[in-house]
């Protein structure tokens, strides 16, 4: 039996909207809270703000050492002072999504402002559109009117794509970075074998482990590692471990095992320590749910029909996840809707996770647009 | 790279002849598509000496990386298979310079970018070149030249035409021919504009502005 680990209280930085957020589906969260994070400063118009979505298991923690982890934050290379993201420049704002378990509403919050009993597994369905929605009631709260830029990676990346569909006045760039217009068959699959994982752990008490004080800490872990392979690419898997055994020389059937195999299962044992299983199984629904072009007669041009926003659509070569195909899509349809488009795929042999890596053209991509987009702007250098 | 952001660069000083041609048929403010942009250099040059909205679309994925990383508004993409997915009408002027000769469909190319922009801009060798005739005359093999520089087996060329087969075509698909002019290597206007016949023989490239006639 995994007990749930002693998780300290964090103080996340947060705002509560007391009025709440009426949800896709229908429900209505009678109280909001979104926890984020910013860095830079926010000049006098306040035209200069950056909002950086995050991916599935982020969070608002982008470039400042995680307050529970004690890792630097998941995009250290590409958010501070004289980097892509220049913080000297811009005011950079990441919130942790709806849904997550960093601070911000979520299915470990109590399920009714009078009760204690958490949400769980009852947490309603959350789509990408509700995260923006929350994150435009930050955006709102923070008294910006126009967002300079939104950024972001994979499901960061449809968050983007979201905000420049349903606020295109209020985003002046949008950077999609390794990301789709919807979630494949093939993602929507590989997301299920993580959710069958923790469905399939003992202490997943449908659900309701919290109440037994437990974690179905093994099934996340699995869940973690199938989704950890499809990150990576066969190169980068070869490059980093190769065949190599770890200790002897002999393979044993339990015993001595392969590089690859430990790295996996370190990755899926830190994890559980640090992410909620229902967040886990909400996020990964709405990114399965996701289909923009759905929501616009089926046309994903429509959804951008007479954008002012300007687009910069990256995707990275080794990726398989979230292919350039999917990218080169976005383009087209941004294409027909004649709006200002760039579309660059990056050569990376590190898959999905390129984007979060040491990638130098990567880099100078998004800092070159980001300085063009200021030019237009109008924005001070 | 760690953190050194190149800033927005001026790219006009080296640009090509053509390019600086090309650059002053379009007028101020104009909506301009590039396509096989390159590294963006007359896309800046339209943003920044004519306010203009300029946008390319370059296949060599090494150019649009560069083009990007200055800032400029470029797409990977080819012109046999993206024109298609722009609307009518979006630009007012569409450029393709010294690229109609290396596309799979040139004319297929130029219908889409008479239908997608007002005005369509081409820059192209001229295969009809005295030294080119010359060449294949005197030795009858493939000539090389300054403007043709790469072997047959090598050239991404696939499609060279003349000024002259550029005027049949342009009659044959109902274009007119707003201006045209011809240009030698080293960058001076030919005094053949009254000429096509001399244009023709010695123009090393050529120019046309071209737009659909009404019907």
């Amino acid at each position: 039996m995994d007990h749930a680990p002693a998780s300290p209280e964090i103080a996340h930085t947060h705002v509560a909207f007391e009025d709440g957020i009426a949800l896709e589906c229908g429900v209505v969260l009678k109280r909001l809270v979104v926890a984020y994070r910013t860095y830079g400063r926010l000049n006098a118009d306040r035209s200069n703000a950056i909002l950086i979505c995050h991916a599935l298991t982020s969070d608002q923690y982008v470039a400042e050492t995680h307050p529970l982890t004690g890792r630097p934050g998941w995009w250290e290379t590409v958010v501070g002072p004289r980097l892509p993201v220049d913080t000297d420049r811009f005011f950079v704002i990441c919130a942790n999504v709806l849904g997550g378990c960093m601070g911000s509403t979520g299915p470990k919050d109590p399920r009714d402002t009078d009760t204690v009993e958490s949400w769980g597994i009852d947490f309603p369905p959350i789509t990408i559109r509700d995260m923006v929605h929350a994150q435009k009631r930050l955006i709102d709260h923070l008294g910006i009117g126009r967002l300079f830029a939104v950024v972001g990676g994979s499901m960061g990346g449809m968050q983007v794509l979201e905000w420049a569909a349903t606020f295109p006045a209020s985003v002046f760039a949008a950077v999609p970075i390794a990301s789709a217009a919807y979630h494949s068959a093939q993602n929507i699959a590989f997301n299920e074998v993580g959710r069958q994982a923790i469905f399939g752990d003992p202490d997943w008490f449908e659900g309701r482990y919290q109440a037994h004080g437990v974690i179905p800490a093994r099934g996340l872990a699995v869940a973690r590692m199938v989704a950890h392979i499809t990150y990576l690419s066969e190169q980068a898997l070869t490059r980093k471990f190769g065949r190599r055994l770890r200790g002897g020389q002999t393979l044993s059937l339990f015993g001595d095992r392969f590089e690859v195999e430990s790295y996996l299962q370190h990755q899926g044992s830190s994890f559980v320590l640090r992410f909620d299983a229902n967040s886990y199984l909400t996020i990964t629904r709405a990114m399965d749910y996701f289909d923009l072009a759905a929501d616009h007669e089926g046309n994903l041009s429509r959804a951008f029909a007479g954008t002012p926003t300007r687009f910069c659509i990256i995707s990275f070569s080794s990726d398989w996840l979230f292919p350039t195909a999917d990218s080169r899509a976005i383009a087209r349809a941004l294409n027909r809707a004649a709006a200002n488009v760039s579309f660059v795929e990056i050569a990376s042999d590190k898959g999905h996770d390129a984007f979060l890596l040491d990638e130098p053209d990567f880099h100078r991509t998004l800092a070159g647009f980001l300085a063009g987009c200021a030019e237009h702007a109008g924005l001070a250098a | 790279m760690n953190g050194a952001v190149d800033p927005v660069r001026m790219v006009a000083k080296n640009m090509r002849l053509d390019l600086r041609l090309i650059s002053e048929m379009v007028t101020p403010r104009a909506r301009v598509l590039d396509i096989g942009c390159g590294d963006g250099a007359l896309i800046g040059h339209l943003f920044r000496t004519r306010g203009c909205d300029a946008r390319g679309i370059e296949i060599d994925m090494a150019e649009v990386t560069r083009a990007v990383a200055h800032g400029l508004p470029v797409m990977h993409g080819d012109a046999d298979s993206d024109l298609s997915q722009y609307p009518d009408a979006a630009f007012d002027f569409v450029v393709l310079s010294r690229t109609l000769q290396a596309v799979e469909r040139p004319r297929e190319v130029l219908r889409q970018m008479l239908r997608i922009g007002e005005h369509a801009i081409l820059s192209f060798p001229n295969f009809g070149h005295w030294q080119v005739r010359w060449q294949l005359l005197a030795n009858g093999r493939m000539p090389m030249t300054g403007v043709w520089d790469r072997p047959w087996h090598e050239t991404p060329n696939i499609h060279p035409c003349t000024i002259r087969d550029f005027f049949v075509l342009c009659a044959e698909e109902g274009y007119a021919v707003e201006q045209w002019l011809a240009v030698d290597e080293a960058g001076q206007k030919a005094p053949w504009r009254r000429s096509a016949t001399l244009a023709n023989l010695f123009g090393e490239q050529a120019l046309f502005q071209l737009r659909k006639k009404a019907a």
